[in-house]
């Protein structure tokens, strides 16, 4: 029996390609006294890293996902453990093809090698391949293999040569002890081990490890299908592990990989076979190892027939038999990324699981570096554990979307995609009265929001070509012209946005005031009543939020943040609080009413008797308004740059004050206006940036254009990198931009979505200092202005108002002017509406 | 001119720890799957190749999911297929054998005489080392047990097993016959893509059980209990190497 | 009283069915069958073993073993003597005859049993099923009981006082169906390639740790520096890595050399009972816990792509 040092600085729970990774940078980064342990033997413990087909393409549209894994690539060749092979993805439909131009976007975007071919092109490279079958295929030079397993050792034994870790196979966890809220002790078969900080990686078993300690690590064990098809002659012939690219057949959710003589063919085709952590067989109780369960035929016999359709003569030849086949187990997680950091509930304990081959040294290297100076340097917040509301950590969510998105690995993915599944869970106290003005209503962190209404579609008639109509069905996918007449509407009277879905939380006690000064840029230091605007920052100065906080009280302050990313930022803000001050999670407290438009105050007016004046109620300042026997905290803010207010009041009053409000409204012509206004066209007219489309961890204040100018004195969070940054020329400049001309070759006008690459008018590719080539972070229709926006970090030298440049858009160039180089908006450049 | 049937059954595909169901009948196969015996491998491979052209049919007693097993013996060249469909647990040896026979009767009353009927000479999971025998009494047939080749010539099969002393013992039985085959003699081949898909198309006979059966007479399963470990630990990794070539000398085994 | 059928080789009684009188010494008395030629002094040794009466079949009809005809015989003192229980080793013939008795009486056979409880009325049977792996409890409640017992599972030993053997021949009637399948001949086999495995003094063994089909060079090479031949588990067989006449197992070879060198190897009940016999056991292995090293007499623990190449050169370095 295995036994365990009594204490370390970090424990960390698995040998996979994640834990390898990890250990090996953490003792790259001068980390001591790491002790990893797993309850598998070495090298291959067991785990879905074992059995993995271990072919990366690295091109996805995730920019975050395409960093992790261009970074581990450049890690396995460093290792030596990197094969290229080069890979196709291929197309068997016209909308297949039409996804592959997308591709291209994204492909272009990273700066990712990569080229739309024709089957011919396939066929020289692939020759038993049948061509007839495939319509083209997307290229990428860069595919390649690598020996996982390999790779692990020699990370271990680079963290063994420092001197700087014990390695312990074959011991079980079996209790980690928290105490006072932070991890102290790991309990195995082979002794306790002490330590403060610990690091689970264990892959599909890391639910079952967290409970351990009262965390949860939302991810499901899945089944992924695979069969190795062999002899092959053709295979045969050449010598290697891999000769021939990788085929990814697209169209039937198949890849067919060389493996020596033996092809391998992997399926994410079948229904979506879900385990439960705790369902895992041992190692003594499994067939061949615990993750890879016994095959299900039934499930892949559809795939059989179309990868002997695509290669009949390789995949039929005489002798190539079915001589291994699994269902094979991997992690999927309700939104698809990653689970990495520190564990909302448990100081010190922290998940780097749902991890595959293709990001693992990435993910070791960022997770190893945010563990060491608090960031990395690939921003991987799409990844935070603490993204995670309370329902999305339950076994309901985790297996509905997962079962939903299975089939969506090799699937086309509209970006505005919505959920099918799970839906309807948090409602907005007004949700019915939205029902029944026909809501469309779209999911944000559980919350179901009206992106558009039904009842407004008379406004079409009334805005005619105003509304900027899409003819082609995937620009209209997820959209609707009554978006851009809400947003007309709303500029020309008013309009009232529900915003339930907003994260709210107060910051409160003694320590108040200096705990949000540390934590965010702006003067936090201010009269109550006061409402500040303010990103937040990571020590290395890049964006951890931008939000809203409003003074309360001499000790309270009130932090409004939207809901995709509100529970990283109450964790964020929670870390930082102190010992005088505490967070307070009021989100399912209060519920948010949006008032916007020139119409706005005489709603209100007519509803309070309160002072609602400008000179009475000034922009950037909040305090209680009484409506009826209704009291309201409103706010004169706006994301939309309409004069109004943000009104919070308690969930069970929020459909009364949402009756109240359209009943004022009504005779001014107020009408409710969906997300989609909100969120995209109010917000673009007015340069307004978002966080995580223009602002992350790999982006500053200085070239977001969002720089005041003076940095307050107090000490915050990120402050000698911001100063740092606004001495330096900035390497990227965010721009808005307009598209001149929306005609294709085939005479439909295009509206871009996000994530095109911006290149010059004739199709060159443009780079900024940091190496990155510019892409649009946020796209959107301008209805006031009748301009669809754009906006991109630009090279500085091409960020110049007037400068024409090109997007790609499904391969094809349209001209682009570039409108604002810094946060002056291109709608109202003054602000005089929000007066 | 021999047309073949062969008896499969569907068995937990155990290799290393073994559950048991919670009430204790069955062994637990939720981690590990099923498959039929190694045996019953070597007797699909020996159908098909005796069968050639004229076609080996594959029968199971068990339940639906049975159904995968007749599969994957359709997939490497059985050529029709055979299901009782019943709950296996509820059958001994003896009922199984009766319910062969009854198939076989039925399948000659329309006209498809099974020459030769080839089972593995003991199930994976219960062991009963019977059922070929029990099947041949049935039918009144001679029955050649644990062989590991076959061949048929001139109504005569040819079926040659090892004997107790080391040698090689041939049997020479006319047909119709029965015969139950040990693992080792052939290479069972694995099912290829297009045998798959060609086994997907073939529509599997589904017939209920011929009679009420008397049952295994099984009352529970147990575990044995695990050996204590008495191992000598001659150290870790390579440097353990010098240890290892001492003992081997000291054993007379390495000069 | 309980019918023992005893089978005999060149060296007299064999030890399963010594085994096996062991067994049902403790049950009943016993009286033995013995069919056709029998090595002098076989009934002697009978008797050491508690038998009080041998029946034995002789006559042209049992001069080839033939399961059918075999059964005829033991069926035969089975009503000449009235035994309520009828049992033999279960070896291929013990089964293979006692199933045919079964079917003939139209009673339940239990395979392999390795312990019996109840009374005569009730008599219920434990037995080893999924290759030794499990047990199970079974009725026998018709007579004659009918069952087999299990290699080792009891040790064989003569009685404490050796009874008088009192020898009856037997000649029953026998049917043309009792003659039909018979052994027609016997050759020494054409040479059997697992012939060499299975009489080496050294096997070293390789499992799935080999990693792929490429991983075996080391292992083949240590066989060969100890005048060795290699063993392989039913997965590398199953995943085409070495061929099947490698293969130590339950559906294999089963070995039983001086030493045996499992590497890699976690120990599979398949691959447990074909190896089990072996005198000493070294067991390399990553997993201290694995069943293979557990059981071993000596073990190793760690990589065996490491080890093997360490001991293969240790013994060459000694050698010079």
């Amino acid at each position: 029996m295995a036994s365990v040092p009594p204490s370390a600085r970090v424990v960390v729970i698995g040998a996979g390609i994640v834990g390898n990774s990890l250990v090996h940078h953490l003792a790259r980064l001068g980390w001591r006294d790491i002790v990893q342990i797993d309850k598998g033997p070495l090298p291959n413990p067991g785990g879905s890293t074992g059995h993995a087909s271990n072919f990366i393409f690295p091109v996805d549209h995730s920019r975050e996902l395409a960093d992790l894994t261009l970074d581990s690539m450049r890690q396995y060749r460093e290792m030596g453990v990197f094969t290229e092979s080069g890979g196709y993805e291929i197309a068997r439909t016209p909308e297949r093809m039409e996804e592959l131009r997308r591709r291209m976007s994204s492909a272009r975007a990273w700066g990712i090698e990569a080229e739309l071919v024709s089957p011919d092109h396939v066929v020289v490279k692939v020759p038993f391949l049948d061509k007839n079958k495939i319509l083209g295929a997307f290229w990428t030079p860069s595919v390649g293999v690598v020996d996982s397993l390999r790779a692990g050792t020699l990370m271990r034994e680079a963290a063994m040569a420092l001197d700087a870790l014990t390695v312990v196979p074959t011991v079980e966890v079996t209790g980690l002890d928290v105490e006072h809220g932070r991890i102290r002790r790991v309990r195995t078969s082979g002794g306790d081990i002490e330590a403060d900080t610990v690091v689970i990686a264990c892959g599909v078993w890391s639910p079952r490890i967290a409970a351990m300690a009262g965390a949860a690590i939302p991810l499901t064990p899945a089944v992924h299908q695979m069969i190795s098809v062999g002899p092959v002659p053709q295979l045969a012939e050449r010598e290697g592990e891999i000769s021939f690219p990788i085929i990814r057949d697209m169209d039937t959710f198949c890849y067919e990989r060389q493996h020596g003589a033996d092809m391998e063919v992997g399926s994410y085709a079948h229904r979506a076979i879900l385990h439960d952590p705790s369902e895992i067989p041992s190692i003594e109780q499994a067939k061949l190892s615990p993750t890879e369960m016994p095959f299900t035929s039934d499930d892949f016999d559809p795939q059989l027939e179309q990868a002997l359709e695509l290669m009949p003569d390789a995949l039929g030849a005489d002798g190539a038999e079915i001589r291994y086949a699994i269902n094979g187990l991997l992690s999927l997680t309700p939104d698809g990324a990653p689970i990495l950091g520190e564990t909302p509930e448990v100081k010190g304990l922290w998940s780097a699981a749902a991890v595959w081959i293709k990001e693992g040294p990435g993910v070791g290297r960022a997770v190893a570096e945010w563990m060491t100076h608090g960031h990395s340097e690939i921003d991987v917040h799409h990844s935070d554990i603490a993204r995670f509301h309370p329902h999305q950590r339950t076994r309901a969510h985790v297996r509905s979307r997962t079962s939903e998105a299975f089939n969506k690995t090799y699937g086309i993915v509209h970006p505005g995609e919505q959920w099918a599944g799970d839906r309807g869970k948090r409602l907005a106290p007004m949700h019915a009265a939205e029902a029944e003005a026909g809501a469309v209503f779209f999911e944000t962190a559980g919350w179901e929001r009206p992106f558009w209404y039904a009842s407004n579609e008379a406004l079409l008639g009334e805005y005619g070509d105003a509304v900027m109509p899409r003819e082609h069905e995937w620009d209209a996918r997820w959209w609707s012209p009554i978006i851009n007449a809400e947003h007309l509407a709303m500029r020309e009277r008013a309009g009232i946005v529900d915003l339930s879905a907003f994260a709210m939380f107060d910051v409160v006690g003694p320590g108040a005031c200096d705990a949000v000064q540390s934590t965010v840029v702006a003067q936090a230091d201010v009269a109550e009543g006061r409402v500040i605007y303010t990103p937040v920052l990571d020590a290395k100065g890049g964006f951890r939020s931008d939000l809203t906080v409003m003074r309360l009280a001499h000790d309270r302050y009130r932090v409004v943040t939207g809901g995709a990313h509100g529970m990283a930022d109450l964790k964020w803000f929670t870390d930082r609080a102190g010992d005088r001050a505490q967070v307070v999670d009021l989100t399912s407290a209060y519920t948010t009413i949006g008032l916007w438009g020139p119409r706005a105050r005489d709603v209100l007016g007519a509803l309070t008797d309160d002072d609602v004046s400008d000179s009475g109620f000034g922009f950037l300042t909040c305090r209680g308004v009484e409506i009826d026997s209704t009291s309201v905290l409103a706010s004169r803010i706006s994301y939309v740059g309409e004069l109004g207010w943000e009104l919070y009041v308690p969930m069970e009053q929020g459909a009364r004050l949402w009756r109240l409000l359209h009943e004022a409204g009504r005779p001014h012509g107020a009408v409710p206006v969906g997300i989609g206004v909100y969120g995209t066209t109010g917000r673009l007219e007015k340069g307004y940036r978002a966080y995580g489309s223009e602002l992350d961890a790999e982006r500053t204040i200085v070239e977001a254009g969002m720089a005041r100018p003076k940095v307050k004195a107090a000490d915050f969070v990120g402050r000698d990198a911001y100063l740092a940054q606004r001495t330096a020329a900035p390497q990227a400049v965010l721009c808005t931009l307009t598209v001149d001309d929306h005609v294709s070759a085939s005479g439909v006008k295009r509206y871009m979505l996000g994530g095109e690459p911006i290149l010059t008018r004739d199709g060159a590719t443009l780079t900024d200092g940091h190496g990155h080539h510019p892409y649009v972070t946020s796209a959107g229709s301008a209805p006031s202005l009748g301009r669809h926006v754009l906006l991109a970090y630009l090279p500085p030298d091409q960020a110049t108002v007037g400068n024409g440049l090109a997007v790609s858009y499904m391969e094809e160039l349209y001209p682009v002017t570039v409108g604002s180089v810094d946060a002056t908006a291109l709608f109202d450049p003054a602000n005089e509406r929000v007066r | 001119m021999t047309s073949v049937l062969v008896c499969v059954k569907r068995v937990p595909d155990v290799s290393g720890e073994v559950l048991l169901t919670a009430d204790a009948q069955a062994v637990d196969a939720r981690y590990v799957g099923f498959t039929v015996s190694a045996h019953e491998s070597c007797a699909v491979e020996l159908a098909v190749r005796v069968a050639a052209g004229d076609g080996a049919t594959v029968l199971t007693l068990g339940p639906a999911e049975a159904v995968e097993q007749l599969r994957s013996a359709l997939g490497v060249g059985c050529t029709a297929a055979t299901l009782v469909e019943a709950d296996t647990a509820g059958y001994g040896p003896a009922d199984v054998a009766r319910e062969i026979a009854a198939v076989v009767a039925d399948h000659e009353a329309a006209g498809r005489r099974h020459d030769l009927i080839l089972l593995g000479n003991d199930a994976a999971d219960t062991g009963d080392f019977q059922v070929g025998i029990r099947l041949a009494h049935e039918l009144g047939r001679p029955v050649v047990n644990g062989v590991k080749a076959v061949e048929v010539a001139d109504g005569v099969v040819t079926a040659r097993g090892d004997g107790p002393d080391g040698g090689v013992e041939t049997f020479r039985v006319p047909l119709p016959a029965v015969v139950t085959v040990l693992e080792g003699g052939v290479e069972p081949r694995y099912p290829t893509i297009t045998g798959r898909m060609k086994a997907k198309k073939v529509a599997v006979e589904t017939v209920a059980p011929h009679r009420a059966p008397d049952g295994p007479g099984r009352v529970r399963l147990t575990l044995p209990p695990a050996q204590p470990s008495s191992v000598e630990v001659l150290g870790e990794g390579p440097a353990a190497a010098p240890a290892v070539v001492d003992l081997l000398h000291s054993l007379g085994v390495s000069r | 009283m309980i019918l023992v059928m005893a089978e005999t080789d060149a060296g007299g009684v064999t030890e399963v069915s010594r085994e096996t009188l062991t067994f049902a010494r403790a049950l009943d008395e016993v009286h033995a069958v013995l069919v056709g030629t029998a090595p002098d002094g076989a009934a002697a040794e009978l008797g050491a073993y508690g038998v009080t009466a041998v029946h034995h079949a002789v006559g042209e009809a049992f001069s080839a073993y033939g399961g059918a005809v075999w059964a005829t015989a033991v069926r035969a003192a089975q009503a000449a003597t009235g035994a309520t229980a009828v049992t033999a080793a279960g070896t291929p013939r013990g089964n293979e005859v006692l199933a045919h008795l079964a079917a003939r009486l139209g009673v339940p056979m239990a395979a392999n049993v390795v312990a019996t409880s109840g009374d005569a009325a009730s008599l219920v049977v434990s037995r080893q099923v999924v290759g030794g792996a499990v047990l199970e409890r079974m009725r026998l409640d018709d007579r004659p009981a009918v069952f087999s017992v299990a290699g080792h599972a009891v040790e064989a030993h003569p009685a404490a006082t050796a009874a008088p053997v009192e020898v009856r021949e037997l000649t029953p009637e026998v049917t043309d169906a009792d003659l039909v399948a018979r052994v027609v001949s016997t050759e020494p086999g054409e040479p059997d390639r697992s012939g060499s495995l299975r009489s080496a003094r050294v096997v070293v063994g390789a499992g799935r740790g080999a990693g792929s089909a490429d991983g075996f060079d080391a292992v083949l090479e240590l066989a060969g520096l100890l005048d060795g031949a290699l063993g392989v588990s039913r997965v590398v067989t199953s995943l085409g890595w070495r061929p099947h006449h490698e293969q130590v197992g339950q559906t294999g070879s089963r070995i039983s050399p001086d030493v045996y060198l499992p590497c890699g190897i976690s120990g599979a009940i398949q691959h447990w009972a074909g190896c089990e016999s072996s005198k000493t056991i070294v067991a390399i292995n990553t997993d201290p816990d694995a069943p293979m090293v557990t059981r071993a007499t000596y073990a190793v623990i760690g990589d065996m792509h490491e080890i093997v190449p360490a001991i293969s050169e240790e013994i060459r370095r000694r050698r010079g």
